[in-house]
């Protein structure tokens, strides 16, 4: 009997992460680790606990399935606090691209709220700013390469290439965890960037942070090397969740299991 | 038997998550149909669970029907909350007769996990305001961030008692449409409770 129980447990399991997890092919195991990000807690390490992240972006194709699946996300139903008319302006109707855009591109145009759901509905969710910036200080050798000329020259041409969001994903090499495109594609939401504080109302009407004011916040940072970071905090001060951007897409990361 | 129920339920566990959310909103969406009531940019869609100072569980469409007056805030702040208590006592010692009853002026906690509804029973107290139209509300912290995103209010915590975050007072219309937002600590607050009658007008 209790042999039986085992291996039922046992192929109950194994569904399991073969249907929700998909942690093993799809995604990354990153090892935590405490670094200084752009804007810390005044600039003290971030501790950051061992997560498992997406490899690619979230493609088209991918949000096809998803908006095929929960309908109240397709472009003519979705909720106008959830998304502005930007959402899916690509789409030719509720489920099918413009010609001219590639299944295997990363799905953009799409709000906060819609890539928090999309992830939530994967059993997953979205990374928070520090760990995004974390998995993004690698290059192909160091997990912290910030301090190389070539990682923000690399980044920075990127920045400078246009239409980078028509690209299909997976053609970036892969980082020191194995991830790809964190660079070189499109920006990406993190599920707390409404925790940046360098806009304009951040000079007249925000309390304490001197970090985080504008003018302060070029002094206060701590990397001023990484002037790519510096843009990407901009951007996420700069955006709300109901924004559908262009070049703005995102992936999604799961907590380790606690064991 | 039991295994086979034990195994069954795992696996719906695994499930479950996600679709249990999409009953919610489509249950949103069924109500908005049938009556028309919830609009496409009212909060009353948002079907996150809040609790109030009384430690009783509501949904934010639960407060339908008031003009709601909202701030986010934390209770151990000692910079710019008191301020902002101060801003909205005052601006509901301005607003006429004819509005009282129909305005719920409300404190969201960005620190759900220091802020316990007893934490914000005592707050309340502290400030006299444990009484209508005053409400305190947390909920989860993943809720907490989805609100503040609704309100394009920006907050991050600094140390685990302090958090810096924009001073924003938002007016919602009895739809639970965002129809103003007063932003700044200590700022004329006549257009905001001119927003408020307004609303109050059209009920």
């Amino acid at each position: 009997m209790f042999k039986k129980t085992y291996i039922l447990f046992g192929i109950a399991f194994l569904l399991q992460t073969v249907v929700f997890g998909q942690t093993n092919k799809d995604m990354l195991h990153i090892q935590g680790g405490s670094y200084i990000p752009l804007y810390g807690r005044d600039s003290v390490l971030v501790k950051v606990n061992d997560f498992f992240m997406d490899k690619l972006p979230v493609t088209n194709q991918q949000y096809v399935d998803f908006v095929k699946q929960y309908p109240e996300w397709q472009k003519s139903k979705v909720k106008r606090l959830f998304a502005d008319e930007m959402y899916l302006i690509n789409w030719k109707n509720d489920t099918i691209l413009n010609h001219t855009e590639r299944l295997e591109s990363p799905i953009t145009y799409v709000s906060w709220f819609a890539a928090s759901k999309y992830c939530e509905c994967q059993g997953k969710r979205l990374p928070t700013v520090d760990e995004w910036e974390y998995v993004a200080m690698a290059d192909e050798e160091l997990a912290d390469a910030r301090v190389k000329k070539t990682y923000n020259e690399k980044i920075l041409s990127w920045y400078e290439a246009p239409r980078t969001n028509t690209y299909e994903v997976g053609r970036n090499p892969e980082n020191f965890w194995g991830v790809k495109d964190l660079h070189g594609l499109v920006w990406e939401w993190t599920s707390d960037f409404n925790s940046i504080l360098i806009t304009g109302e951040s000079r007249k009407d925000v309390d304490k942070d001197t970090n985080l004011f504008c003018g302060s916040a070029a002094v206060g940072a701590t990397d001023l090397m990484n002037y790519a970071a510096f843009m990407r905090y901009a951007f996420r001060g700069s955006i709300t969740a109901r924004y559908n951007i262009k070049n703005l897409g995102f992936r999604c990361v799961q907590d380790m299991p606690i064991e | 038997m039991k295994t086979y129920i034990l195994v069954f339920c795992m696996l719906c566990l695994g499930v479950m998550s996600c679709k249990q959310d999409t009953k919610q909103v489509t249950g949103v969406n069924e109500v908005s149909k049938q009556s028309e009531e919830i609009s496409d940019m009212s909060i009353y869609n948002l079907p996150s669970t809040w609790t109030n100072q009384n430690g009783k569980d509501i949904q934010l469409k639960d407060l339908k029907g008031d003009v709601l007056v909202m701030v986010m805030i934390y209770t151990t702040c000692k910079a710019a909350c008191p301020r902002l208590v101060a801003d909205m006592r005052n601006i509901e010692k301005q607003l006429p007769e004819s509005t009282k009853g129909k305005v719920n002026m409300i404190f969201v906690s960005i620190d759900p996990e220091t802020d316990t509804p007893e934490r914000l029973k005592a707050f309340a107290k502290e400030n006299f305001m444990d009484e209508e139209p005053w409400t305190f509300l947390r909920s989860s912290e993943q809720n907490t961030r989805e609100f503040a995103a609704v309100l394009a209010v920006k907050y991050k915590e600094i140390s685990p008692m302090d958090f810096s975050h924009s001073n924003i007072i938002s007016v919602f219309n009895a739809a639970g449409e965002l129809v103003f937002q007063q932003e700044g600590l200590g700022v004329n607050s006549d257009a905001t409770i001119q927003n408020i009658e307004k609303a109050v007008s059209e009920m």
